[in-house]
């Protein structure tokens, strides 16, 4: 320890606009999670008005029209803020933003991250960006109505939507900051001796995940800036010729194509759905190995899966356009790239399997999680083939099976995963272990409901009942004999929002009261548990630590411990 | 513990942080000007045949090829203001970079003076897609040039103290701020045949 690190610094230096990369983590742990609840009390409301349509809401009620009844106007609002807070907001700051942030550099055996000032203002960005977005509800036009993907010409014309294109400037920059930041990081500060081998899983998803970051959010970014034209300067790119709204002609010059805002904007969100899943399987692989104590099975087939996963999800953003009419040729491509990127996600689901077989496994909470990830991320991919393929998707396109697939994926898929991953690290943050008990109790019901919200809506999708409508349904003759779920579902999300209540009562807790651990309380091999805990401020670690071996030497034969740390030296 | 290869190459990797990190940058500058040009191809096509080409009739050329002087002109003296520090001579470097600047400057005048002809002709980015990509694409550029202006006038005069204290960072300061002048540079170079001269 030099000199230096007893520096003594002033509260605003320490915790607001601060440059270490831990503290920054926190605040983007703090704001993601705080955002996640915001997202989900949106869904909350929005599910009242689906399983009783026009009845007035509880509680809330008064926020949300005169007689407490939601309206669709800000039903759409909601839906289009719901999905925009917890992807750009929620999921992938906490992923990202918080996970990357607090543990790239500790397992990389790093003093910081390479630019701590860019960092601390990648952070501050999106807190505007967030703050934006949030103060869109209270401004003259509400917020934005036209859905996550904000599809022209609606949101070309739709109110709202401008402050919303603003807010997303704001959430690019500061994701492409703190993505270029974790590559720098990784490549050029690894600890001597950890050569790209040695890398724990997790930084490898760090690393795609961040390159996806880098080069596919400027396509958004172009995107927005269009469409900030056509909304503030009257331009046409992507209002046709001849555009007709409620009976009158738009006074504009036209030639322009809602599908090039498509085009633009999936070739971001499709990489951003590998930006949401790539950290959460490298939370869970480290969780893994960890609690199986055994290596992870098949290090090299894990790594060279998740850069093939990156390469191509570049490559199959129009399999969510195989309704616009843009040709069987087209469509052929991109579903043939589909089936190819589900490769590499099935080697990666197996590894984990695999992994399990033989263990003899320890059930704490983050493996219970980690253990849920696995058939919960299966569910949601594997009820993604048939949307990746243009025939049962012309069928399948913009019902609630859509919504299932997907919310497998991101809820009891990426969010168990965080969640894990909150358990797991949180005696390397505070010095304490979470309570157990608190734990379980958050865990059983969590699953229970999460499936309780989801699958129904494969039983409504594939009755063809559309995503998006204000009544659920209830204009439709065909969604008549599948409606009766809505309440099921919405009970299940309500009562998922209780089950949340013990992990909030247990971050609190056990802040104060948790079982006091030393620097290595899992008994586990990578670099971030030779550090103190919490680690030193600013620099991590004591002395610069030495790497050895490979990441995970858990129950190697002949050895007195079930697990050898990173930095131990071999002999001779 | 300090954060290593600020100013020096890490052995295996060849290179410090900041210019991994720049070129990380300019990888997203790519993307986002190639989402741009995508889109002016998408539009092209969309347009009636010719369409593109008769309604760009009306840029200047000979004022767009003399900015297209300027911008490459500033480029070399932006090299020559590094390599002025590489030798060790920080009275040229000023030299350069006042160029450089003042290359900048003129470059942003004749785009004013383009925009208000335009402008004075009842042409806006609502006239049609072609000026509407027109203004978007070259607007963005000239942001592009604002911010660089920004940069080098730090590094000119205010930051230009660091020479004292750490030469060699500042020096690779210079260079950062290069490879991202050349960039624009590029950019403009991309610009400037697709909109005036197709």
């Amino acid at each position: 320890m030099n000199a230096h690190s007893h520096r003594e610094e002033s509260f605003f230096r320490k915790y607001i606009w601060s440059t270490d990369h831990k503290i920054i983590g926190l605040q983007y742990g703090l704001t993601a999670l705080l955002f996640l609840s915001v997202g989900f009390f949106l869904m909350m409301v929005m599910r009242w008005q689906l399983a009783y349509p026009e009845t007035p809401i509880p509680f809330v009620g008064s926020f949300f029209g005169e007689d407490g009844i939601l309206l669709p106007e800000i039903y759409n609002s909601l839906g289009a803020m719901h999905g925009t807070i917890m992807i750009f907001l929620g999921v992938v700051p906490l992923a990202v933003g918080a996970f990357g942030n607090y543990l790239v550099p500790l397992q990389i055996g790093a003093p910081d991250m390479a630019f701590p000032k860019l960092n601390a203002a990648s952070y501050w960005s999106y807190f505007i960006g967030g703050v934006i977005m949030m103060g869109s509800f209270f401004s003259e036009e509400g917020a934005a109505r036209s859905g996550w993907t904000s599809y022209p010409p609606l949101a070309d014309i739709e109110v709202g939507q401008t402050i919303w294109l603003i807010g997303m400037v704001f959430l690019i920059t500061s994701s492409l900051l703190g993505s270029m930041n974790i590559i720098t990081t990784i490549v050029q500060l690894r600890a001597p001796g950890l050569t790209w081998r040695r890398l724990p899983f997790f930084v490898w998803t760090q690393l795609v995940t961040s390159f996806l970051l880098v080069l596919a959010f400027p396509p958004l970014e172009a995107a927005a800036v269009l469409q900030l034209m056509d909304r503030v300067a009257g331009t046409s790119f992507f209002l046709p010729s001849g555009l007709v709204i409620s009976g009158e002609a738009l006074a504009v010059s036209g030639g322009g194509s809602p599908l090039l805002w498509q085009h633009l904007f999936w070739f971001l969100a499709h990489p951003e759905v590998y930006v949401l899943i790539l950290p959460a399987m490298g939370i869970v692989s480290e969780v893994i190995a960890n609690n199986t104590r055994k290596p992870l099975w098949g290090y090299n087939s894990l790594v060279f899966s998740v850069i093939f996963l990156g390469f191509m999800s570049f490559v199959v953003w129009a399999h969510h356009m195989f309704l616009t009419g843009m040709g069987t040729a087209m469509s052929s491509f991109f579903q043939i790239t589909t089936m190819i990127i589900s490769i590499p996600s099935v080697i990666i689901l197996s590894a984990l399997f695999i992994s399990l077989w033989g263990a003899s496994i320890r059930f704490n909470t983050p493996m219970l999680f980690a253990l849920a990830f696995l058939p919960m991320f299966g569910i949601g991919g594997l009820t993604g083939l048939p949307l990746g393929i243009a025939a049962s998707d012309i069928y399948l396109h913009d019902t609630y099976y859509v919504i299932g697939h997907f919310h497998y994926v991101v809820a009891p898929g990426t969010i168990f995963a965080l969640f894990a991953g909150i358990y797991y690290w949180y005696p390397k943050i505070t010095g304490r272990r979470m309570n157990e008990r608190l734990g379980q109790l958050h865990f059983w019901p969590s699953l229970l409901f999460m499936n309780g919200v989801f699958m129904p809506m494969f039983i409504q999708g594939l009755a063809g009942v559309s995503r998006r409508l204000w009544d659920g349904g209830l204009e439709y003759a065909h969604a008549a004999g599948v409606l009766q779920w809505n309440e099921f579902m919405s009970i299940s999300a309500w009562l998922l929002g209780i089950s949340q209540i013990p992990f909030i009562i247990n971050i609190f807790f056990s802040l104060k009261r948790g079982e006091k651990v030393d620097r290595n309380p899992w008994e586990a091999t990578t670099l971030e548990w030779v550090a103190p805990s919490p680690p030193l401020p600013h620099i991590n670690f004591e002395t610069l630590p030495e790497v050895h071996r490979e990441a995970y030497e858990y129950s190697v034969p002949g050895r007195n411990r079930d697990f050898t740390p990173q930095t131990e030296p071999k002999k001779g | 513990m300090e954060i290593p290869y600020i100013v020096d190459e890490r052995p295996d990797t060849g290179i410090y942080n900041a210019k991994l990190g720049i070129w990380l940058f300019l990888a997203s500058e790519v993307m986002l000007f190639g989402g741009l040009f995508s889109s002016y191809v998408f539009l092209r096509l969309g347009a009636p045949v010719g369409a593109f080409h008769e309604w760009g009739q009306e840029l200047n050329i000979p004022l767009a090829t003399l900015n297209t002087l300027i911008l490459i002109s500033s480029s070399m003296t932006m090299v020559m203001s590094w390599v002025s520090l590489k030798m060790n001579d920080f009275k040229k470097f000023k030299l350069y970079m006042a160029l450089t600047l003042l290359c900048a400057l003129c470059f942003l005048v004749i785009k004013y003076l383009e925009y208000s002809a335009k402008i004075h002709h009842h042409i806006y980015p609502s006239t049609n897609t072609f000026y509407a990509i027109y203004f978007t694409l070259t607007g963005l550029h000239g942001l592009h040039i604002i911010g660089g202006m920004v940069v080098l006038f730090y590094l000119w005069v205010p930051g230009s103290n660091m020479w004292k204290i750490k030469p060699e960072q500042f020096t690779n300061r210079i260079e950062i701020v290069g490879l991202y002048w050349h960039f624009v540079d590029l950019v403009w170079i991309f610009l400037f045949p697709i909109l005036y001269l197709l």
